[in-house]
């Protein structure tokens, strides 16, 4: 379990520090100063074994979230408590940041309290913290409200409160993919897969049972073999269903429905939360094609020419484009020319970033640039790093579909049909490089 | 040198430097540096040439740069180009680069050294500083290859300037000691050594520092420096604090130079003159007068100076080892610092005693402190500062205190720190050893080690303890009673167990009379502690348990059921497991007789270097050990055991030997051949002891029993106890084994290989080494070289025999055409009928074959059959010839008869011929048990009781042959004062009489 926590700013100074189990000592504070953020060389792996004690750190722009332990716990469970130690933390007061935890440790400390009991993680969801830790100060709370908050805490549906009024019941899904990608200078994929998330922000009235639905080709096997006839079922069936390779769900979805139905069924937190991550590796959709073109020209003179093709229908917009050129290290000068967007050479970066705002499917692009190198006495070859690629498309490149999103409430008099239903899909670079 | 104007600053850099410095992280520094890089690149790159000033900011940038720890790869040029500035600061700047980046290998060496050689040329001192300066930063061979004649020119020219001699003075000093052989002295020497005498303090310390170097390469050449250093060493030591102006370091005289010029003294003997002696003398005498004197400052600088002057003077006194009483002083002074609130004075003044007290002047003065030092190793808080103290402890033990001394570390050692620890076990157990006048106290002192710090004791202690209580009758009886005591602790450290093991094992029945220590108790007190043990103490208890069998007939029936549990005959170890199964095969089938002789107590150990010692010396280096050691442990091993004495007890194990092969081959299903196991390490220990022949003790014991002796009469290779097999082995294995078989195997492999292949029949040299062995026994190795083994398995009945030959292929290759035959010569045909079976014509590697041989004994017979064998290996032909040890006594049938009936017989026969009496001397130990056994071993029935002096053997017996029967009387009386036997044997017939006698008298 968890024996303490810790928040650094960037030069290792200590912003919170929280020790739950007394196996560990203050020096252990130093310890991971010295060893990681204070390190020589700058320290990789999130985690990290000093005497006996492991660290595990996530890191936030320049803060240094830690956490201690002194026996063998589940690695994953303390990292996806440090994330939603970050989630918490930035819907109560937003960026993380020194100034902002500096501002709110008594916040921090308050939360800290909540969430982690003895180094065991407790309710961390933020809808139901913000019913008793708030930023105004508790104003006099009857003791009926109170008994309330203790109750539903402590309750079996621990997320959500009852008694919850909507007068528009809305619900909103968004499906956002990152898509991560190497390829040869070929052409060939050399990896490729898609993590991706389904968010809800849900506004609904009582405790409605929702039960969501999706083209996962097990579901619409069992389905399709089940002999049931769903008319969502009969349309999808076949090519058009993907392969999850592996999911996780929010703490609301009953499990032991899914395992054995393959359905996904749960009563939502109110507001903003993940319903469900998961990740495919087959018949990956790829937004762009990177053809890049790498000419050395003696020693002193290198040329360029990178084009990319967009690959999806013409009627969408791609967004945020932006190409990264690597270039060699001895580079004294560089001339851009490209037919689109801004190009420019960022010598802080050692890279030429070309940026293009907006591009259809369909379409390709291509820039030109020559680069100018010193000669020097180092014998060693440029490594030729690969050119890496960011841009935002509205689809999702692994092909997932929402195909049903239905709401039951059988104590207030609403149905599904009166539920306004949003649903909206984004697909986002994650590391997609193609080697030159 | 003139530092950096302000108008001249580089606003750049600083700029710089501050953004580096606001960067809030790491990625943002690399942005900036990136940044920075990229600009320095594209202003390098423009044709147009830069000026001075900002070539040197860019050049300083990337210097900035590289020492934050980025790697630059370019400007190596502008900095070269800024070499040739006249401007002070942008030489400066270039030489700073080049001697923080540039490699040696560099392609622009050529250029720097240009540069480096117009700057030595110029008049301009600056110049020629930051030039070499630059050299000695550098100190590469080829920086030493273009400038070791530049340098010492410089330094020895007349019109140079001080400051510059001083820095070409510690060049040289560098380049010498990166490439010695390129710096040669030769003519400069003198005026070099003449340097001591400079005006300038400053050229005097940087020239004592290169002398101090080059005296201790060449100590002759600089020699002429001793009376120098002296002069100069008393001009400072005399002179008024103020009298040396800037070199006067908080009121103590130039105390750098001080130093150094003691340190060069520390190279050279005292002086011969006696004037300079005398000086000298008195020098040394001043600065340990000084160190009485009141402190003319409060500052810890002051103090600091002086005293390491001091120490530098005391360790030069110590060098010349020549005046008492500076020895005598200097050890009083340190003897102060003993007690000094300074943690480091305290530890530098033990350590100078430490070689203090290696002097016979100031041995006895060391001495006086012995309450102070072992005050400090209680009190003292630093884990350094103790070490010291218990090296001092160790270097000034001698018999007077060691008793003392020893006790101190002991209970020292409860305390100790972990890392000191195992370096007091190892002393205390060396310094008990050496100065120990009763060994009982030294058996306790050991024991107690081992119960404080048993982690620590490193093997070769407790071999030590035990070698000594072996090798010492007087304290076997108290180490075994104290051993016993000190098990029934009930913790024990596993080391004791051994020890206790070890020794109750062989002494144990000299406590056995005490009731409180009967035999059972013993042993229930051993094998409550096996169970808590690693394997190797086991596998050392089993051996203790076997030799309790031995000790006390009465327990035997416990260890036995102790054996037989299936903890160990079925333990998954093997070592254990195999000692498990063969103990207790040993113990059921041996007679008492037998197992008295294989489990005998261990003959004394060999007087050799203490393997501590040796230890102790690995750990620290020679330097550290006291000289007399060797010469004590010298003393102590011409009094220690005698060689004659271990030969005898020795002597007598080796025959046993035989018969336990003998016990063991028909339980064994194990072939006889092809084990591929070492010969015994004690096996080959004895063997120029023994006055066998050494061939026949270089051949392997038959089957299982090689195994079987290795651990009943000596350690096996993996309990090597006390290291001893392994080193003698290495020593006495080698004559013997190639006096023996391999070199005689060789010889006969070419001679026959020689032969033509159409007379297979022709006999070439016929092996018969190992014939007499098998007189007295009927099983083991006939014969062996590199690629066969000859093993024989034989039974007879009266004049009937049946013969096994085991032909075993020690290579991998398979032997073809293999054939196998007997030939019985001349008259033997008549004698005796042997008939082989055929067998396989091939051999594969590694297999065995057998053949049976059938064997008549036609009438008596003196020569023996030849065994001829023939077969093919690789592509040549191999042809081996072995006698075959049928010989007449096997066809014996012992006679039982009283003692009225034996002399009525011997009587009968009494006609002059049918007698034969030999008298010879014995070329084996004379043991009662031996002889029985061989006696029956050649086949006549031993006759208990018949003869009226009891020492002496009587034997009887009929040989069968299948035309008659010969009745056989022998009588053999030894002489143990003179070594003698007399063999006696009556027979109805008198060839036969002649035969038997021969045969068996060359088993004595």
């Amino acid at each position: 379990m968890i024996g303490g926590l810790f928040i650094y700013n960037h030069k290792g100074e200590v912003l919170i520090s929280r020790v739950y189990r007394d196996d560990i000592g203050r020096n252990a504070v130093d310890a991971f100063r010295v060893n990681v953020i204070h390190a020589r060389q700058q320290v990789r792996s999130p985690v990290t074994n000093i005497a006996r004690t492991s660290f595990f750190h996530v890191k936030r722009s320049n803060i240094w979230l830690a956490a201690v332990t002194k026996q063998n716990v589940n690695a994953a469970m303390v990292f996806e408590f440090l994330y939603k130690m970050c989630d918490v933390m930035a819907s109560y007061f937003g960026k993380i940041s020194e100034e902002n935890i500096k501002n709110n440790f008594v916040l921090i400390y308050e939360l800290l309290d909540e969430i982690l009991d003895f180094g065991y993680p407790q309710n961390s969801e933020t809808g139901s913290l913000k019913t008793f830790i708030t930023q105004q100060g508790i104003k006099g709370q009857t003791k009926e409200e109170q008994s309330q908050i203790t109750s539903q805490v402590t309750g079996q549906i621990g997320w959500r409160r009852e008694g919850i009024k909507y007068r528009r019941n809305e619900l909103f899904l968004d499906v956002l993919e990152s898509v991560n990608l190497l390829m040869s200078p070929q052409g060939q994929v050399l990896s490729a897969h898609v993590s991706g998330r389904v968010v809800m922000k849900s506004y609904l009235s009582g405790m409605p049972e929702c039960k969501f639905g999706m083209n996962d080709k097990i579901i619409i096997d069992k389905a399709g073999k089940g002999g049931v006839t769903n008319e969502a079922g009969k349309s999808t069936s076949g090519k058009q269903s993907i392969a999850i390779d592996d999911c996780t769900f929010n703490q609301c979805v009953r499990l032991s429905k899914f395992d054995s139905e393959r359905s996904i069924s749960f009563i939502p937190p109110d507001g903003e939360y993940e319903l469900m991550r998961y990740r495919t590796t087959k018949d990956i959709i790829l937004p762009f094609r990177v053809i890049p073109l790498v000419r050395e020209v003696g020693r002193t003179k290198l040329e360029v020419k990178v084009v990319i093709k967009s690959n999806f229908k013409p009627s969408l917009l791609a967004q945020k484009i932006e190409v990264r050129i690597p270039t060699p290290l001895n580079t004294s000068g560089v001339q851009v020319i490209c037919m689109k967007g801004k190009a420019k050479y960022k010598a802080s970066e050692n890279a030429i970033v070309w940026k293009i705002k907006r591009m259809a499917g369909m379409k390709e692009s291509q820039i030109s640039a020559e680069i100018e190198l010193l000669p020097t006495n180092d014998k060693k070859k440029w490594a030729r790093p690969p050119i890496s690629m960011n841009f935002e498309v509205p689809f999702a490149p692994s092909g997932l579909k929402v195909r049903y999103l239905k709401v039951f409430e059988s104590k207030l008099n609403y149905s599904d049909h009166d539920v306004i239903k949003w649903v909206r899909y984004i697909g986002r670079s994650g590391i997609y490089e193609t080697r030159c | 040198m003139p530092a950096v104007s302000k108008g001249d600053g580089m606003r750049g850099l600083a700029v710089f430097i501050s953004d580096i410095r606001n960067c809030k992280s790491k990625e943002a520094e690399i942005k900036r540096i990136n940044k920075e890089l990229a600009n320095i690149r594209s202003k390098f790159k423009g044709d147009k040439a830069l000026d001075g000033y900002s070539k040197k900011k860019y050049v300083c940038k990337l210097l900035f740069i590289f020492l934050l720890g980025h790697d630059i790869d370019f400007g190596h040029m502008e900095a070269v180009n800024l070499l040739s500035s006249n401007k002070y600061t942008e030489k400066q700047i270039g030489y700073l680069f080049i001697s923080v980046l540039v490699n040696s290998n560099s392609d622009l060496i050529s250029l720097i050294n240009n540069a480096i050689k117009n700057d030595l040329s110029s008049r301009n001192p600056t110049f020629m500083n930051l030039a070499l300066h630059c050299i000695a930063n550098v100190g590469s061979r080829e920086m030493a290859e273009a400038f070791a004649a530049e340098v010492p020119r410089i330094l020895v020219a007349g019109d140079t300037m001080d400051s510059v001699k001083q820095s070409a003075a510690l060049c040289l000093l560098r380049l010498n000691r990166t490439s010695p052989d390129l710096v040669l002295m030769g003519e400069w020497t003198a005026r070099v050594v003449h340097l001591l005498n400079d005006q300038h303090l400053g050229v005097v310390t940087a020239a004592t520092s290169l002398i101090t170097t080059l005296a201790q390469k060449s100590p002759e050449d600089f020699k002429t420096s001793v009376s120098l250093a002296v002069a100069r060493l008393s001009r400072i030591v005399s002179s008024a604090s103020t009298d040396l102006q800037d070199y006067t370091y908080y009121f103590v005289a130039a105390p750098w130079l001080s130093v150094k010029l003691l340190r060069l003294l520390q190279c050279y003997p005292p002086p011969e003159d006696g004037a300079i002696r005398g000086r000298l003398t008195e020098c040394l005498e001043t600065i340990l007068n000084k160190a009485q004197e009141p402190p003319k400052s409060k500052k810890v600088q002051h103090s600091n100076a002086k005293n390491a002057v001091l120490f530098e003077a005391i360790s030069l006194i110590i060098h010349h080892d020549s005046e008492p009483t500076l020895l005598v002083r200097a050890c009083n002074q340190l003897g102060q610092f003993l007690q000094h609130r300074e943690t480091n004075l305290r530890y530098l003044a033990l350590e100078s005693m430490c070689t203090l007290a290696s002097s016979e002047f100031s041995h006895e003065a060391v001495k006086t402190h012995i309450e102070t030092v072992i005050n400090a190793l209680k009190s003292e808080r630093d884990v350094s500062v103790r070490q010291r103290a218990v090296d001092l402890l160790y270097a000034m033990c001698d018999r007077s205190n060691a008793k003392q001394i020893v006790a101190e570390m002991l209970s020292y050692l409860e305390t100790a720190d972990y890392s000191i620890r195992e370096e007091i076990v190892l002393k205390v157990a060396i310094l008990a050893e050496k100065y120990a006048v009763d060994y009982t106290w030294y058996v306790d002192t050991i024991l107690n080690l081992i119960r404080f710090a048993g982690d620590y004791v490193s093997d070769e202690v407790w071999y030590r303890v035990i070698q000594i209580v072996i090798n010492r009758d007087e304290v076997q009886g108290y180490a075994a009673k104290t051993v016993f005591e000190a098990l029934q602790a009930p913790a024990c450290h596993e080391n004791l167990v051994k020890v206790g093991g070890y020794i109750l094992g062989e002494f144990g029945n000299l406590i056995a009379g005490d009731s409180r220590s009967s035999p059972l108790i013993q042993f229930d007190l051993l094998h409550s502690k096996f169970h808590l043990c690693s394997v190797p103490t086991r596998a050392l208890l089993l051996s203790a348990y076997i030799k309790f069998i031995n000790l006390f007939p009465e327990v035997k029936g416990t260890i036995q059921e102790v054996l037989r549990s299936d903890s160990q005959l079925r333990n998954a170890d093997v070592e254990l497991q195999q000692r498990a199964v063969e103990y207790l095969r040993l113990s059921s089938i041996a007679s008492t007789d037998i197992l008295a002789t294989v489990l005998e107590e261990m003959p004394p150990f060999p007087e050799r270097e203490s393997s501590i010692l040796a230890k102790l010396k690995r750990k620290k280096g020679p330097g550290n050990l006291h000289p007399d050691l060797d010469e004590n442990r010298k003393e102590r091993s011409a009094n220690g055991g005698t060689a004659d004495h271990s030969s005898t007890t020795s002597n007598a194990k080796s025959s046993p030997l035989s018969f336990v092969g003998d016990l063991l081959a028909p339980a064994s299903t194990a072939p006889p051949t092809n084990r591929p196991r070492p010969v015994s390490s004690s096996y080959l220990l004895q063997a120029p002891l023994t006055p066998i022949p050494p061939q026949a003790s270089a051949v392997p014991v038959l089957l299982s029993a090689g195994p079987l002796f290795q651990v009943a009469a000596s350690p096996t290779p993996s309990t090597d106890l006390l290291g001893l097999g392994s080193t003698i082995t290495t020593q006495n294995s080698a004559p013997p084994a190639s006096k023996g078989t391999s070199l005689l195997v060789d010889v006969f492999s070419e001679n026959i290989a020689a032969f033509p292949v159409e007379t297979p029949v022709a006999v070439g040299p016929v092996a018969d080494e190992n014939f007499s062995r098998f007189v007295c026994k009927n099983n083991g190795v006939l014969y062996e070289n590199q690629l066969l083994q000859i093993g024989l398995k034989s039974e007879f009945r009266q004049n009937l025999g049946r013969m096994y030959v085991f032909f075993g292929n020690k290579t991998s290759t398979q032997f073809m055409n293999f054939a196998a035959s007997v030939v019985c010569q001349d008259t033997l045909q008549a004698q005796l009928n042997v008939h082989a079976k055929p067998a396989d014509p091939t051999v594969d590697g590694g297999a065995q074959l057998q053949q049976i041989l059938n064997i008549e004994c036609m009438s008596d017979f003196v020569d023996a059959p030849v065994l001829n064998i023939q077969f093919r290996y690789g592509g040549t032909l191999q042809n081996v010839a072995v006698k075959l040890p049928i010989t007449l006594n096997k066809f014996f049938q012992p006679t039982e008869m009283t003692s009225q009936d034996f002399f009525q017989r011997w009587k009968q026969l009494g006609a002059p011929q049918q007698e034969v009496q030999k008298i010879f001397k014995a070329k084996h130990s004379m043991d009662t048990e031996v002889t029985k056994a061989k006696i029956m071993g050649f086949g006549a029935a031993l006759l208990d009781g018949v003869d009226p002096n009891p020492s002496n053997f009587v034997g009887a017996g009929v040989i069968h042959t299948k035309t008659t029967q010969v009745g056989c009387l022998l009588r053999l009386e030894p002489n143990t004062q003179a070594q003698m036997y007399r063999l006696t044997l009556r027979t109805s017939r008198d060839t036969v009489s002649q035969r038997l006698c021969d045969l068996l008298s060359e088993q004595f």
